[in-house]
């Protein structure tokens, strides 16, 4: 990847990089993938890197168009337990607990 | 029947002409009849349907009805209903039933709506062409080689093709709109925060949401009073008061004043596009509106700023998919990493996956400076632009996209191409506020859609320009022949 550029300069990104974003996004791609990938998500990323070219100088980002902020609620119990319901759809279960594979020996 | 509005209906369910049984087996048959040629329905449940119909007579026949009891709608195949496969469009979510509504989809029960089936819809709504769907892309009924636009392409051929007479939709970047254009139908998306965001698969949080979609403005208002209003299950959902939208639908617009942004007129309009829209512009202006030239400043920077913020949240937002608690799980996982990164390989097609690893890179260690935070710092440069215009004027107005709907397969390899069909809808998103797209004629036979941008929670006044326009022109009520042709 060449940074952060001015928003001229010409984006590659290496593949060992798209390595790294896969395992942070937990999704498994292939060597024959990663070449298209990876020259797609330089695409992107140039066209994206207009936005390096402005002033934003004491711009307050925004994260909700209305600046909301969290709204809090009182402490209560609102909701009832559907453990059944919410489990009868899980790829796999027993005695109330989700299965996985094995995480310690 | 097919060919009436949701009011008629409603009218000729309340007056007894016709019972919803009739209605609803009516648009049934025209499903099973005409949808293998836009695949506009992803699942379509015809018990539940008519015996929803049957119930929807009863409140007819013993006064208990309200305003859209006994209509048919189709949900985008987004929002959770209760008991029906709730797909998103995707593979990951293919044997999805969720064990809840949400809440747009309650709120039509309780009114009495009829649900039809659940629409074809763009991979997790990535898309402006339904060209994403795992379920195979929805066609235009217009002409079925080109693409209905997206990602709520399912409910606007659906629409479009009169196997339903509404249907919701949601839009992040134009996913109501855009398709509204290119399919001929009116389309709503309202405020940030007016309709509950509960039940709706997320994807961009601060960006989605909910909106109908209709022949007609009028129609729209009719569906939005039943889906607007505060949810104390979304954190997001805005407390302000709603309104009857049908009651300002035909208020005069006499001194209106309609913001013209110079930038959405300019390079980049395709020129018969930009002819209807100056046509559909002075009708407004016979009516009384004064049309005054404006500019958006930062125009040019709505679509790098959307593609930094939608596919950030949407990395964050689809880390839930994760083969453990509901939806696809891959076989035989070796260990805990590979069931959740086979299971994601697996689940999730090409777009979803490349807009996961874009958004999961610009939060990344040492980028998230650069481009996150950059983006929410232009996004709200985007929004002072509309505010500084809404002092001048009460509405802004332009295309709704830069041209009609393309052929199907034509921008597909092209994911860059394929944004910037957004160009006028994402600034929208960004900023929250409502937009509305009208049909506002063709372009070889192609739809052309209006845009009305609105100020904040501003639903009702552009449901009253689309009224009176379309009270004055016929575009609204043209068929496509694929919907009218045979027997049916």
């Amino acid at each position: 990847m060449t940074a952060v550029s001015n928003g001229v300069t010409k984006m590659a990104i290496e593949h060992s990089e798209i390595e790294k974003i896969a395992v942070l996004s937990h999704i498994r791609i292939t060597s024959e993938e990663i070449g298209q990938l990876a020259q797609r998500i330089a695409e992107i990323l140039q066209m994206v890197d207009q936005l390096q070219a402005v002033d934003t100088h004491d711009v307050e980002p925004m994260a909700n168009p209305l600046d909301a902020v969290q709204r809090l609620r009182p402490d209560e119990v609102t909701q009832s337990n559907r453990r059944d319901a919410f489990q009868a759809i899980a790829p796999a279960v027993e005695n109330g607990l989700y299965l996985v594979p094995k995480v310690i020996d | 029947m097919h060919t009436k509005s949701v009011a008629q209906l409603a009218k000729g369910l309340r007056e007894r002409q016709f019972s919803s049984a009739e209605v609803t087996r009516t648009y049934l048959d025209r499903i099973n009849a005409l949808d293998g040629q836009y695949n506009s329905f992803i699942t379509v449940d015809e018990s539940a349907a008519l015996a929803a119909a049957e119930a929807a007579d009863e409140r007819l026949a013993n006064g208990t009805a309200y305003a859209l009891t006994g209509i048919p709608i189709a949900h985008k195949d987004i929002f959770c209903t209760d008991g029906v496969r709730t797909s998103c469009g995707s593979r990951m979510l293919d044997n999805f039933v969720p064990p809840y509504d949400a809440t747009v989809v309650e709120r039509f029960k309780s009114a009495g709506a009829v649900l039809l089936g659940k629409t074809n819809m763009d991979e997790f709504a990535m898309g402006s062409s339904n060209e994403s769907s795992f379920y195979g892309p929805a066609r235009n009924p217009w002409n079925t080689d080109l693409v209905p636009g997206g990602s709520s392409g399912g409910s606007a051929a659906a629409v479009a093709g009169l196997l339903a007479p509404a249907a919701t939709g949601t839009d992040t970047g134009g996913s109501i709109r855009q398709p509204a254009a290119f399919c001929g139908i009116t389309g709503l998306k309202p405020t940030y925060g007016r309709v509950s965001r509960l039940g709706i698969v997320a994807f961009a949080s601060s960006l989605d949401q909910a909106g109908p979609m209709a022949h007609s403005a009028e129609d729209c208002a009719l569906l939005l009073n039943a889906m607007a209003g505060h949810d104390p299950l979304d954190s997001t959902s805005a407390t302000v008061a709603t309104q009857d939208y049908c009651a300002t639908l035909s208020d005069s617009l006499d001194g209106l004043r309609i913001g013209l942004p110079k930038e959405y007129f300019g390079e980049g309009l395709d020129a018969t596009t930009g002819e209807c829209i100056n046509t559909a512009l002075k009708e407004l202006e016979e009516q009384g509106a004064k049309l005054v030239e404006m500019s958006l400043p930062h125009s040019s920077l709505t679509v790098p700023t959307y593609y930094v913020i939608a596919p950030a949240e949407a990395s964050t937002n689809l880390a839930r998919f994760d083969g453990v608690r509901y939806g696809y799980r891959c076989e035989n996982p070796a260990d805990l990493h590979d069931l959740y990164s086979r299971t994601r390989q697996e689940g999730f097609g090409e777009e979803v996956k490349r807009r996961i690893l874009v958004g999961t890179y610009a939060l990344s260690a040492g980028y998230y400076d650069a481009y996150y935070k950059k983006a929410q710092q232009v996004r709200r440069l985007i929004k002072q632009d509309f505010m500084h215009c809404f002092e001048q004027v009460d509405i802004i107005a332009g295309p709704t996209t830069p041209g009609p709907a393309f052929a199907l397969g034509a921008k597909s390899n092209d994911p860059v191409a394929m944004y910037l069909e957004d160009v006028y809808t994402l600034a929208v998103n960004l900023a929250g506020l409502p937009g509305l797209s009208l049909p506002a004629g063709f372009v070889e036979g192609k739809p052309v859609g209006l845009q009305l941008i609105g100020q904040h929670f501003g639903e009702a006044l552009l449901l009253n320009v689309a009224h009176r326009f379309q009270q004055a022109t016929d575009w609204h009520l043209r068929t496509p022949g694929s919907a009218t042709e045979g027997t049916l």
